[in-house]
Order: structure tokens, then C-alpha cells, then sequence
């Protein structure tokens, strides 16, 4: 259960080596015996990040997830759920890679679609099944402010972005009065191993950051979040910037 | 009988960590049947939820509403038997015209017999009667298999004393037959004490709590330094006729009423914050009188003062609050003052803080008092609170103390068994009595009993 103030007892991270998911974890696991399932691709950084928790008190469950195999994931969930209630849900994985491929690789393309739309969809509804079922519980689904105003450096991502956020958004919605909660999070740009490499933009946070914003969002029952708070306001006013000037906008 | 089920977003007093349940409404005679019905997430008791936190709520199971409440007229012996899901207030109505009492009222008259012993509630007099378990001659109580058993200290006393406290978990209390005591009017006449330092208040409370019936003292949790535990003792005992007089000898059984104001919404952040929380402690303690003896209260002024207000608690603002009530044995005072310093010293807002100086517990395997002292602060649900409270849950434990479990919203799973030493045959007991899990709740969840 989550407690009056906040602290989750079972989390689930969907995309178990995100660097953003296992920053929330070890925020939570202060709270000594948490158990952590890391749903991930088996390999050496889930090894990694297992006995990185494992380290700091919490009890881990790794078990194999393949975000494109959405024929698997209600069975996945449904045996998580099994053995305890999942009181979060981090839906973390996700994939950036070259955006100029993105839309001009057939293969990189659909992949990048399935992997940031349509496998979000997929544990998204059996998430849904499932904490309605136990009558409480939150998804923290991380979309990203690059879905908020599609732009063309990035459409590809950003779109699927744009449609896991609308997804998840509307769920929150679908879920009100059943215990269940949705917390959209919505980073600017992150340093993370998805973005090592490329030259930071204006905002940028860590994944701690991203984190601790995450838990007291939890904590409070928030439905929509940004990483940094400023990014809201500019967000909000890149929306009404014209096509045609958004176009020439260095971003 | 049962009535359809609804869907309801439920919480405790605190009105935080909200969960989904299907509300039932039946009769005693419907609840074997909703518990042999009950689904995989099972079913609890709920009274009228002045718990602060968890217990009263089942997340994706059942949740049973009060059963509707009933008062037979007492017995010779003063007894009286009545539904589990009578409210004390109602009681109290019903008892002053008859001349008679409940032993054991908490600090609202909102709570339902049910609720009282299942969470062997206390009050001002505990160390004189003792807690609201050790007032009940017997209960009715239909076990998870749905058969019904009559259990007393003497009948069954392994059943009634893991019931008495129990948190609803053993079972739904469907009636109870209760002591009552004599009473002349539904005054008090009180004694009012202002005391300057916690050593003050603790020295009086020792020396001078066995010359009155009822005692608690509030105090002023923002005074720091050499006015660190500042506070108010207020001790009276039930008047007689004959110490009546003016408005009180003409209405001598001024029986309690609802509530006078309300809440009427939540306001969108808290308005319990450091600086009204320091303007209303200060008022309050200047204008305590610094000695009043023989002052004519009614009961509702005495026990039940924040009962006036209805819907208090959404003061606290969408977050919620939390209480934090914990008991050390006596010669653990020092862990009152570290609390107090503690808490002074973190600049949350609390109000006034209740201390207590409780009498011998019960043998409640659950049941939260134990002879020492109590004390309990509100608090607004601040994530940062986490830590501390955990903090202070190590100096209690290490003093051999405990944390109230129907104030509770937040103890970790592992430090229950330090708190509670019954708390493993607790859970032999349920795995015994309730194989298939048809009674539980976000509490038992949490607290994995
Ligand atoms: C302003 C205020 C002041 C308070 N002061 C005091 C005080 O001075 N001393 C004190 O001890 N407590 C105090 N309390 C706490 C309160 O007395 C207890 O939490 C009490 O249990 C609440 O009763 P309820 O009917 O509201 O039960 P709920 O809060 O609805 O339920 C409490 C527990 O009782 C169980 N239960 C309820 N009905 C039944 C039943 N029929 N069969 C089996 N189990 C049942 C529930 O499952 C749950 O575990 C105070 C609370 C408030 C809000
Ligand atoms: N970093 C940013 O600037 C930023 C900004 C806004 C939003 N976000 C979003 O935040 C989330 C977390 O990102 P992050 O920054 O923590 O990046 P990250 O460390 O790269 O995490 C992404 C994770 O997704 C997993 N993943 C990728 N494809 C997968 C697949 N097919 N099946 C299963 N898992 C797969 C990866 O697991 P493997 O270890 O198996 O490769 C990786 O651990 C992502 O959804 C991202 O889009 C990030």
C-alpha cells in the first residue's frame, strides 16, 4: 500500500534500467524493504541495477520484459500482481535514438512507433485491469514535453510521445473513482544514457531530479507534472508560437 | 439482509492514502452471508471512520457500513446491550435521561460501539476504568466462516482479547453488552490548571491524576526552550445535583447535541500552517485561566470539544493530516520531551498536543494502552514527514513504547512486532480463524498482521 504520506510499499518499472526509473527507486527505497520489480531485457545493466538496489535494502524480483512483445504482457502483469499489489507502476522505457533515421528508416521508424506508442498502450491496459481490481494504486507514465509541440527536429519521437501522453491522460481520466491513479510526467531534456552525448538543452535536469519531482508528485496525487516546474510555462507558450515561426526557432 | 453494493472512494479522519470499495449495507442477520460471499479481496468493518488512517478501508474489497443501531434499556446491573453500530453519541442520549454513563469516551462521541472495541479506545479516565474493552461484559461476533460466537473475558478470553483492539480482523462485531456507570447530570465540575514547562505538567499529572476521575493536558507545541511542554491540565469528575446551579441546575442532563458549525469544502491548501498554528496555540494558552477549580462543564465541553465543529479535518486542505499518538512507560518521560524538542525544533505545524498519563492496559493483544504516558499531535501530511516520524518511532520502540494503531497511516511493516509483542500470535490466530482471508483491510495490508 501507499502510505498517508506517500511511500509505496511494491513499485514495477517498466523498462527496469531506465535511468529515470532506478533514480525513483532509490528515492523510495529509503523506506527499508521495498520491494522493486525490474522489468527489463535481461543483461549486465539489469545485473547492475538489481544489486544496486539490492544494496540499499530493497528486495528486487528481475524478470524479462521485451517492450515489443505485447502478446506477453498481460501474462507478465497478471503474474507481478500475483504475489502482491503493485502500488506504482513506472512506465520508463523508451527509445530516442537518430532522428533523421527515425523518419527515413521504414524498420527504425515502425520500431520506434511500437516501442514508444504502442507497447505503453499495451501495459497501460493491463495495468488498468489490474489496479482497478485492487481498488488503489498509480501509473507514472514518462512522457516528455517533446510530445507537447511536435517539432521537426524530432517529430518521431515526439510524436509517439504526443500519443502516449494523450493515451495515458485519458486513462487517468477512464480511472477516476476506482482507486487507480495516472501520473503524467512530462521531462524537458534529462542527462540519462538515452541523451549522453548530445549537447544539453536550455532546463536540463538529472534524473534525480526528475525523481525526486516524481515522489512528491506521488505523494500529493498530482495527474500531470513537469520536469523542471518552469517548463510548464514554457511549454505552454511554444504552443501558440505560429508554424511559421516555430519553424524557424532554433530548437 | 444485504442491499445492493455501491462503489466508494473511501478514507480514515486524516483523509489521506484514498482506496476503492464496494460499500455493503446489511443488517446482523446479513453479515455471515457477505462474508462467506466475500471476493478475493475481502471485506471489513467500518464505523464512521474517525480512525485517522487506514483500517476502516478495504482497497478493491468490501467495506460494511455501520449496522444499523439499536439501545435495549439497561439492566438492573446498569448494562445495556446494543448494536455494534450505535454511535456513542446516540448512546449518551439515550443513557443521561436514565441516569447512567459510558465508562470510557474517547475525544469524539462519532464513534460507533464496533469501532470503540475494535480499537479498545480510551479516554480521560483510563487511569480509573481502564479502556472500552475492559468495559464490556460480552460481544456477538460472526468469524470469517460466518458463524456467530457470544465471547467474553471469562467465556473465551484468547478470542475476546485478540478481538479487543483486533482492528476489525477477526471478525464483525454485530452487538455488545456494555457496563454503564451512575451519573446525577451531564455536567462535570472541572478543575483547570495552567503549568508552565513540561516537568510542571508531568510532577502534577503523577501527583495529582488519582483525585480525579477524568485528566488530560494539552499542550502548546510551539513553546520551545525553558517553556518547552507548556500546557493546560483539565481534570473534573462527574457533578453531583446538589453542586449545580443557574443555567446547568435548570437543564442538569444538557444532553449532547450535533454539531453547531460546519466545514462546508476543503479548502485548496492547508490552512493549518507554522503561523496560524502559533497565533492559536498563543490565544489559547493566555487565555486559560492559570487556576480554576469547581467550573461547571457539559459533556460535550469536556470530552468532546472539536465535536462543535463538524468536518474539522478538512481544515487540512486536500493533502490531509496525519496523528501522530505514541505511549512509553512511565519512567520514559524523557522520550516526550525528545519528541516535543524534536518536533518544536522541525517547524511542522502542530496543534496543541494531548498528553495523557494512562493506567495499566488491557489485554488487548493489539490494544494500543499501556501504563505511562501518551501524547499525540496532528500534523498536516507533508512527504518530509516520512523520516522524521520513522525517527521517532526508534526512540519509542527503544523505550519500549508503542504508536496507536487507529491514529496510525504510516509505521513500516517491520516495527509492528517490537511495538506489539502479540502481534505474531495476532497472526497465527487470523491464519487459524480466516484461512481464506475473508476479512481485510489497508491496515492488515500495510502492516502485513
Ligand atoms: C477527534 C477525534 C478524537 C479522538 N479521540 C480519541 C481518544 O481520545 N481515544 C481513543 O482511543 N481514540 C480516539 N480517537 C480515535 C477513535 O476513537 C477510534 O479510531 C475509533 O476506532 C473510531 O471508531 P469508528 O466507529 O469511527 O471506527 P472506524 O474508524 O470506522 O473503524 C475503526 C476500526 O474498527 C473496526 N470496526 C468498526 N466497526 C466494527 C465492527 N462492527 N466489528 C468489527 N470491527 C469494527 C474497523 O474495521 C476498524 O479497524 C479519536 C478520533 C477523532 C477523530
Ligand atoms: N532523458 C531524457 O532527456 C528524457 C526526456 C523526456 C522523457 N524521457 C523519457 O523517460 C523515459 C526514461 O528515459 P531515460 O532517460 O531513463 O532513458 P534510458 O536510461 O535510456 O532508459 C530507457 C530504457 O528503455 C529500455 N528499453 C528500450 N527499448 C526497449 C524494449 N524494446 N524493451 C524493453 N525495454 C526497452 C532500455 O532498456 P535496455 O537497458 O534493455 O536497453 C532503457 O533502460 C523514456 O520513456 C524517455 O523517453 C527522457
Amino acid at each position: 500500500m501507499i502510505n498517508a504520506l506517500g511511500r509505496p510499499q511494491t513499485v514495477l518499472l517498466l523498462g527496469g534500467t531506465s535511468d529515470i526509473a532506478l533514480a525513483l527507486a532509490r528515492s523510495w527505497a529509503h523506506e527499508p524493504g521495498l520491494y522493486v520489480v525490474l522489468a527489463a531485457r535481461p543483461g549486465p545493466r539489469r545485473d547492475a541495477a538489481a544489486a544496486e538496489l539490492e544494496q540499499l535494502g530493497c528486495v528486487v524480483e528481475p524478470i524479462d520484459f521485451e517492450a515489443t512483445d505485447t502478446a506477453r504482457h498481460p501474462a507478465l502483469i497478471e503474474s507481478v500482481a500475483s504475489g502482491r499489489d503493485i502500488d506504482v507502476a513506472v512506465v520508463a522505457f523508451g527509445v530516442l535514438g537518430d532522428e533523421e533515421r527515425a523518419w527515413q528508416d521504414h524498420e527504425t521508424a515502425v520500431h520506434l512507433a511500437e516501442v514508444n506508442y504502442v507497447a505503453p498502450v499495451s501495459v497501460g491496459v493491463c495495468l488498468a485491469e489490474r489496479l482497478r481490481r485492487q481498488g488503489h494504486g498509480v501509473i507514472v507514465a514518462l512522457s516528455s514535453v517533446a510530445g507537447e509541440r511536435v517539432r521537426r527536429s524530432n517529430f518521431a519521437y515526439g510524436a509517439s510521445k504526443a500519443g502516449m501522453d494523450g493515451f495515458y491522460l485519458g486513462l487517468g481520466e477512464a480511472l477516476r473513482g476506482s482507486g487507480a491513479r495516472v501520473l503524467v510526467v512530462r521531462p524537458g531534456f534529462v542527462h540519462t544514457k538515452m541523451t549522453a552525448g548530445r549537447d544539453a538543452a536550455p532546463l536540463s535536469v538529472s534524473a534525480e531530479q526528475v525523481a525526486s519531482a516524481v515522489t512528491k508528485a506521488v505523494a500529493s496525487g498530482d495527474d500531470l507534472i513537469w520536469v523542471p516546474a518552469a517548463m510548464r510555462g514554457v511549454m505552454s507558450g511554444l504552443r501558440h508560437v505560429p508554424r511559421s515561426l516555430f519553424r524557424r526557432l532554433p530548437i | 439482509m444485504a442491499e445492493p453494493a455501491t462503489d466508494v472512494v473511501l478514507t480514515g479522519w486524516g483523509r489521506t492514502a484514498p482506496t476503492a470499495a464496494s460499500l455493503r449495507r446489511a443488517d446482523a442477520s446479513g453479515v455471515a452471508r457477505l462474508l462467506r460471499d466475500a471476493g478475493p479481496r475481502g471485506l471489513i468493518a467500518r464505523g464512521l471512520g474517525r480512525s485517522y488512517g487506514d483500517p476502516a478501508q478495504n482497497a478493491g474489497g468490501d467495506v460494511l457500513a455501520p449496522l444499523p443501531g439499536w439501545i435495549d434499556e439497561p439492566g438492573p446491573d446498569g448494562s445495556v446491550r446494543v448494536s455494534a453500530g450505535t454511535s456513542l453519541h446516540d448512546l449518551m442520549r439515550h443513557l443521561l435521561p436514565r441516569g447512567r454513563f459510558v465508562p470510557v469516551t474517547p475525544g469524539t462521541r462519532y464513534v460507533s460501539v464496533g469501532g470503540a472495541i475494535a480499537a479498545d479506545v480510551h479516554g480521560k479516565g483510563h487511569h480509573v476504568t481502564g479502556s472500552f474493552g475492559e468495559q464490556v461484559v460480552s460481544l456477538d461476533l460472526v468469524l470469517p466462516d460466518g458463524t456467530t460466537r457470544t465471547v467474553g473475558p471469562d467465556t473465551d478470553p484468547e478470542l475476546y482479547w485478540a478481538t479487543v483492539g483486533g482492528m476489525g480482523l477477526t471478525g464483525v462485531i454485530v452487538a455488545a453488552v456494555l457496563r454503564t456507570i451512575p451519573v446525577e447530570s451531564g455536567y462535570l465540575t472541572v478543575t483547570t490548571q495552567r503549568l508552565p514547562d513540561l516537568d510542571a505538567v508531568l510532577r502534577e499529572m503523577a501527583e495529582g491524576d488519582a483525585r480525579f476521575g477524568y485528566s488530560v493536558a494539552w499542550i502548546d507545541t510551539e513553546a520551545r526552550g525553558r517553556s518547552l511542554g507548556r500546557s493546560v491540565l483539565s481534570r473534573g469528575d462527574h457533578a453531583r445535583r446538589d453542586q449545580l446551579s443557574g443555567r446547568a441546575a435548570r437543564d442538569p442532563l444538557a444532553l449532547p447535541r450535533a454539531p453547531r458549525l460546519t466545514v462546508p469544502l476543503t479548502p485548496p491548501t492547508s490552512l493549518v500552517t507554522a503561523a496560524t498554528v502559533r497565533a492559536f496555540n498563543e490565544l489559547w494558552f493566555r487565555k486559560a485561566p492559570r487556576w480554576r477549580s469547581d467550573e461547571l462543564q457539559d459533556v460535550s465541553a469536556f470530552f468532546h470539544p472539536l465535536d462543535g465543529v463538524a468536518g474539522w479535518n478538512r481544515l487540512y486542505g486536500p493533502r490531509g493530516f496525519v496523528q501522530y499518538q505514541f505511549a512509553v512507560p512511565e519512567a520514559h518521560a524523557d522520550v516526550v520531551r525528545r519528541i516535543l524538542e524534536r518536533l518544536a525544533a522541525d517547524r511542522h505545524p502542530t496543534f496543541l498536543a494531548v498528553l495523557k498519563r494512562f493506567g495499566p492496559g488491557s489485554p488487548g493483544w493489539l490494544s494500543f494502552p499501556r501504563a505511562g504516558w501518551t501524547l499525540a499531535v496532528d500534523t498536516p501530511a507533508r512527504p518530509d514527514l516520512a523520516d522524521l516520524l520513522a525517527g521517532l518511532d526508534e526512540q519509542v520502540v527503544a523505550a519500549g513504547g508503542r504508536v496507536y494503531l487507529a491514529k496510525d497511516a504510516r509505521l513500516r511493516p517491520e516495527i509492528v512486532d517490537a511495538m506489539y509483542p502479540r502481534a505474531s500470535d495476532f497472526r497465527e490466530l487470523r491464519a487459524r480463524l480466516d484461512p481464506q482471508r475473508r476479512l481485510q483491510s489497508d491496515l492488515a495490508r500495510r502492516l502485513h498482521l
